[in-house]
């Protein structure tokens, strides 16, 4: 594997965009959630997007495949809830591990594709490790605030599944995002570290939080800086944002990354706020130009979409990353 | 001056080159170089505080709490809790603080630490706190190998620690050996665990002086000179202690306590602590302290004399304990009941809303009106706040925590209040199907519930089956639906229809972070026509919305919401065409795309204008659609069918025999004349919306250029952004294309008639002609047409069957300026010019475009296979300014023209 921290140094990379988005283009049906794997399963399983990556590989490969087409360098997993605390919403914790190999084996092999076609541009995968549905730090229990739903302990044994499953399915890099309670974030890291040094791997780590309201705080209360430095001692290839905000709400914070992390910057921002009809209505070209006052400012190292964005955002971003290149910053752990 | 013999001077950071040290809880914490000293909060101790054991032990969390917020605001930077003490399980009770601390934001903003000797402790404590906390402590009194393995740990959770200066020896109480553990206990971290030295804070011990015993006199010296050895020559490595330690025999004279703390804070600090566990009530200034006292406590500490100790321990007899008042702002109970109800739920604080709910309760009639009133109006601060980013959520629920307190107080008086103890009624609560988020839902549900509702909880990921027949198992009277990603919008409106389809007619609360008043307006009330769907704004809203639903008056409540969604809905159709439009060159990136192929583009016979004199019209009246002159006699229905249409065939038959006969005195008499001017010339698409008429084949010359308009409305996706001129092959293409245009009358003479039926009074006569003009010029334009696709053009072989010709089931368009797929008026005069039309077919322009006589049609050829009829539509600004440079109008006059197809 080409070495992702050199290329860092040399050129803007970009992360893909949104998975869930693009399928919605496909207008599933339940059985396509459950070809060949789950035909039995007393749930429903429609909406259970990590389960794609088993039972139409098909169209997460083609989803992948139009993201690096578009000019994507790392491309994301199909694996966001592909732990066993997600899948519990579905009693499909026996498919965590599944959904992890699988999900990122076919993104190894799309990849690997386009990195044959074309050398000068190393694609990667970056293995997607999504927040969970439980909150750590948060009681779901008004009534009872000291009360927690899981334990730390059973988060990092879930944690350590998924990403088991991610690194032998082939993935290059370990993506923990969409972070809205530090503690989880914490589990995820913790179970990396240990998985790790029990395989004896070194896969680069990217951390990426999520700011979910207007205080500019994460869920769970802190705030980007604080945030930061709760994460800090994972040796982390970059840290930066994700989902939630539009790309011109997420501006400040970037800043603070920028000023404080010791490590590459990340963005993969909504393609806004959703509308009052629940759509992300920013175009490419908008995002494109939000996104440009990023890198006039050097604010980020990889750039990318969350909900709402589509290969037409991450064309117009790759287009755009592309007359740029890093601005010049000591990184510490290189 | 140092303490210590090899150096000098106060001690000055030396480690510029390492990062700094930075905790966080839910605020950062950066020990610069300038920070000086951070104090530690000690209170939270269960072997240093009596009265915090005895809260821990009788479980009385809520006011334990209260003891770690009073540290916090007397400016604690961190906080130390533990909880080792043999009459309490260490572990539970630490778990259960935290996990309280981590919901209490006026405390969790500052970093933690882990107070323990029992590493299962602080391993349990680790796992309950997001921000980067402090391990106290580890040291090597237990060997190394389980230094290093706790120390690993450490470092995998991602926190600081606290290492003591104790071996197996014992602890260290002399210099020597103080710095000698903690040398190599640095020397272990940074080697062979790799731990960042900023990360490592010592604690060389601190104990008692004064004792009495000589073995103890250099204990606070032996200290200020092991901080300053340690902060010299350990890189990065912090000094902490715990301060209070060190009066220990002077327990009970607080006046001297608090001196020797802060005599010893001053001098430790100049040596280089910068941490340190203290009690900031029992802290003096070091400059208030009498010089006397301040004497006799420093020749302890500092050991100047023989006889300090009995110095000091008679001169203590002689000072007067005067313990310090703790000093808490308390300003806001003065202020008035509303006002600090209202400070209360904003700031999270239960310790006075008992007292204050009474009194609320004392000034009015009912205990209801408290909640509804004095707590709905602090509640809605708070949603304000938290709307402008002024709280963030642990905060809020902290606030509705005091809210559920409050209500608590009230429930007694409100059910002594009734006179039966019914629940107001049951409210079911789910998140719907897909959606896996409740915590919105879940505080909804409180609050209900605190209003004496009863609350059916489906929990996440319900369908809407299962919805459907709990709610009639349970005979509820509300319905909630919650969810927060935007595919739950969808599911939302899928339960409404369910809902509709099974004839209910309970209330549907719509709530939760993508919903919205438009959506549940405009996607949701709309199809449960048979109950009401309210949107919910937050949990505070939904007492309000419930009790409404529910009570006497819920026909108004019901009808106001009604007119309201409607508004909204009116609101929403202007500001959806609004908001939609793309910008010009977005929709011109989006245009209709061809591929051009060089069998779609047939050369023409005809190059150049041709006139058609006084055409055929017995030939034109077989070209009629009679569908449209049923119309115009607003008989509604389809040619043939309508003349045996039950209730309007009578009437229609008798009108088609009175067209048929004056259609036979038009022809034989010649009543009227048709003419046409037809033409096909060379043209090529250019700058995407324009087409250019080329006068000859060498395509040098430009004849006219016809400008068109686009359409910009936002499209749904894989639609175009379509413009006539998409229809011809682009110039750079190198495609030669063509397109044509035509104008045909068959009103000339007309006015002789008209005047002669109008003379008579004879307006039936005078209308049917005039339709009949009007269809007949139709008929022309669709002969012509044919007749430019079989012959003058030549691209169709033979002719359709009239049917297909009405459907327009032939190849090629022929749209007229003004209408639709290009409706600028001002492209008329181009196209009358370049046919030479008022010529050739005596039809003239009016001043507004208007053609003259009116049963006159006028139009463009495009003959590609994909040529389409479209509607451009409402178009923006931006477009108008383009289209009023291009045709040299004044911009005021342009937007007149296109004034109906200007966005609102």
């Amino acid at each position: 594997m080409a070495d992702i921290r050199s290329i860092l140094k040399k050129r803007i990379l970009v992360l893909d965009g949104a998975m869930g988005t693009m399928i919605q283009r496909y207008h599933l049906e339940e059985e396509d959630f459950r070809r060949g794997w789950f035909e039995n399963h007393p749930d429903s399983l429609k909406g259970n997007n990590d389960l794609l990556s088993l039972t139409r590989p098909d169209i997460i490969k083609a989803i992948h495949a139009e993201y690096l087409d578009a000019g994507a360098d790392i491309i994301e997993t199909n694996t966001f809830s592909g732990t066993t605390i997600a899948q519990a919403d579905y009693h499909l914790e026996r498919a965590a591990y599944d959904i992890n190999y699988f999900g990122a084996k076919i993104a190894r092999e799309v990849c690997d594709e386009f990195t044959a076609k074309n050398p000068d541009k190393p694609r990667f995968v970056a293995g997607s490790i999504g927040p969970t549905n439980v909150t750590l730090s948060l009681s779901p229990d008004v009534n009872d605030p000291g009360f927690r739903v899981t334990t730390f302990d059973k988060m990092v044994v879930a944690y350590a599944e998924q990403v088991k499953g991610l690194i032998a399915g082939g993935a290059d890099i370990l993506l923990v995002e969409t972070i809205f309670d530090t503690l989880n974030a914490k589990a995820a890291l913790f179970a990396i570290n240990s998985v790790q040094e029990e395989l004896g791997t070194d896969l680069p780590i990217m951390v990426s939080g999520t700011i979910t309201d207007a205080s500019g705080r994460t869920l769970s209360g802190q705030t980007t800086e604080a945030f930061m430095i709760s994460v800090q001692h994972a040796n982390l290839l970059s840290i930066g944002l994700n989902c939630a905000l539009g790309a011109n709400a997420l501006r400040p914070y970037l800043q603070i990354l920028k000023q404080k992390a010791p490590f590459f910057t990340s963005a993969h921002p909504n393609a806004g706020l959703p509308n009052e009809m629940g759509e992300y209505d920013e175009s490419p070209a908008f995002m494109a130009s939000q996104i440009k006052t990023f890198l006039d400012e050097g604010l980020v190292n990889i750039i990318g979409g969350c909900c709402g964005t589509t290969p037409a955002h991450i064309k117009a971003m790759a287009d755009l990353a592309a007359t740029y290149s890093p601005k010049e910053k000591e990184v510490i752990n290189d | 001056m140092s303490i210590h013999p090899d150096y000098k001077g106060v001690y000055r950071n030396k480690w510029q080159h390492l990062p700094n040290m930075k905790l966080s809880g839910l605020e950062p914490l950066e020990l610069t170089p300038e920070s000086n000293f951070v104090n530690i909060g000690e209170r939270t101790n269960v072997a240093g505080s009596r009265k915090f054991l005895r809260l821990i032990k009788d479980e009385q969390f809520d006011e334990a709490l209260s003891i770690a917020r009073d540290q916090v605001e007397g400016g604690a930077q961190i906080i130390d809790i533990n909880m080792d003490d043999g009459l309490i399980d260490g572990k539970e009770a630490m778990v259960k603080f935290l996990n309280l601390i981590a919901a209490e934001p006026d405390i969790s903003r500052v970093p933690i630490m882990i107070d323990s000797s029992k590493w299962e402790i602080v391993e349990a404590g680790l796992q309950c706190v997001q921000g980067k906390c402090v391990v106290n402590s580890i040291s090597l009194k237990e060997g190394k190998e389980k230094f290093i393995q706790e120390a690993k740990k450490i470092k995998q959770y991602g926190a600081a620690v606290v290492v003591m200066a104790f071996d197996d020896k014992g602890q260290a109480d002399t210099y020597e050996r103080r710095i000698g553990i903690c040398a190599a206990s640095y020397r272990i971290l940074v080697e062979d665990v790799h731990f960042p030295p900023q990360d490592i804070i010592f604690d060389p011990n601190v104990f008692p002086v004064a004792t009495g015993m000589d073995e103890h006199r250099r204990n606070a010296l032996d200290f200020f000179l092991a901080t300053r050895w340690i902060r010299e020559n350990l890189p990065g490595a912090h000094v902490s202690g715990g301060i209070s330690n060190v009066s220990f025999s002077f327990r009970g004279n607080d006046t001297v306590r608090e001196a020797m703390h802060s005599a010893f804070l001053y001098h430790a600090i100049r040596e280089g602590l910068d941490m340190g566990i203290v009690n900031p009530a029992m802290l003096e200034v070091y400059d208030d302290i009498p010089k006397d006292l301040l004497e006799h406590v420093e020749d302890v500490l500092l050991d100047r004399r023989e006889d300090a100790t009995e110095r000091l321990l008679n001169f203590a007899e002689n000072v007067a304990s005067s313990g310090k008042e703790k000093v808490v702002d308390l300003a806001w109970r003065k202020t008035a009941i509303q006002e600090r109800l209202t400070h209360s739920l904003v700031k999270g604080i239960a310790d006075f809303i008992d007292e204050d709910v009474e009194e609320a309760r004392q000034t009015v009639n009912e205990p209801i009106e408290v909640i509804e009133g004095h707590l709905m109006t602090g509640m809605n601060v708070v949603g304000d706040l938290f709307g402008a980013g002024k709280m963030f959520l642990p905060q809020v629920v902290k606030s509705a925590r005091v809210m559920k307190k409050a209500v608590a107080y009230l429930l007694p008086y409100i059910e002594a209040s009734k006179t039966d103890n019914r629940s107001k009624g049951k409210v079911l609560m789910a998140t719907v199907k897909g959606d896996v988020h409740d915590i919105g839902k879940n505080i909804v549900s409180v609050v209900l519930g605190c209003n004496n509702y009863d609350i059916i909880d489906m929990g996440v990921m319900v369908p809407a089956d299962k919805i459907l027949a709990a709610a009639i198992e349970h005979n509820v009277d509300v319905i909630g639906l919650s969810g927060l990603i935007t595919p739950s919008l969808d599911e939302m409106v899928h339960v409404a229809k369910e809902m509709e389809l099974k004839g209910m007619n309970i209330p549907l609360l719509i709530g939760g972070a993508t919903t919205s008043k438009v959506h549940t307006a405009v996607k949701i009330d709309q199809h449960y026509k048979s109950g009401q769907t309210v949107y919910v704004l937050d949990a505070s809203r939904s007492v309000t919305v419930v009790s409404s639903l529910l009570s006497d008056k819920k026909d108004e409540f019901n009808a106001a919401i009604k007119t309201e969604y409607e508004q909204v809905r009116e609101m929403y159709a202007k500001k959806k065409s609004f908001k939609k439009y793309l910008p010009l060159e977005e929709a011109r990136a989006n245009k209709f795309k061809i591929d051009w192929k060089a069998e779609d583009i047939q050369k023409p016979n005809l190059v150049g204008v041709k006139q058609l004199e006084n055409y055929d019209m017995e030939e034109l009246r077989q070209y009629i659609d009679w569908t449209p002159f049923f119309h115009t006699w607003e008989l509604r229905g389809k040619y043939p069918e309508i003349l045996t249409h039950e209730l309007m065939g009578d009437e229609a038959s008798k009108l088609f025999n009175d067209a048929q006969k004056m259609l036979d005195h038009i022809i034989a008499e010649k009543w009227l004349t048709a003419k046409a001017s037809v033409g096909i010339w060379p043209a090529n698409s250019v700058n995407d919306d324009d087409i250019e008429i080329y006068t000859d084949e060498s395509r040098t010359t430009v004849l006219h250029t016809q400008f068109g308009m686009r359409q910009q409305l936002k499209k749904a996706e894989s639609a175009s952004n379509v413009c006539v001129a998409d229809f011809i092959a682009p110039k750079e293409s190198g495609f030669k294309d063509y397109i044509g245009g035509f104008v045909v009358t068959t009103g000339l003479g007309i006015e002789k008639k008209i005047a002669e039926f109008e003379a008579d009074h004879d307006d039936y006569h005078s209308i049917l002609l005039k339709a009949l003009a009007d269809r007949l010029a139709e008929a022309f334009a669709e002969r012509l047409h044919e007749l430019v696709r079989l012959n003058y053009w030549g691209y169709e072989e033979k002719p359709l069957e009239k049917s297909d010709l009405i459907q327009e089931k032939y190849r090629g368009i022929r749209p007229a300026p003004g209408y639709p797929a290009n409706p600028d008026h001002t492209e008329k005069p181009g196209l009358f010019e370049i046919l030479d039309a008022t010529n050739l077919t005596g039809v003239t322009l009016t001043e507004s475009m208007a053609m003259y006589p009116t049963a006159s049609v006028s139009g463009w050829y495009f003959a590609h296979p994909e040529a389409h009829y479209f509607g451009v539509g409402k178009i923006s600004e931006d477009q108008v300014v383009r289209l009023a440079e291009a045709k040299g109008i004044a911009l005021e006059r342009m937007k007149q023209w296109l004034s109906s197809n200007l966005e609102d």
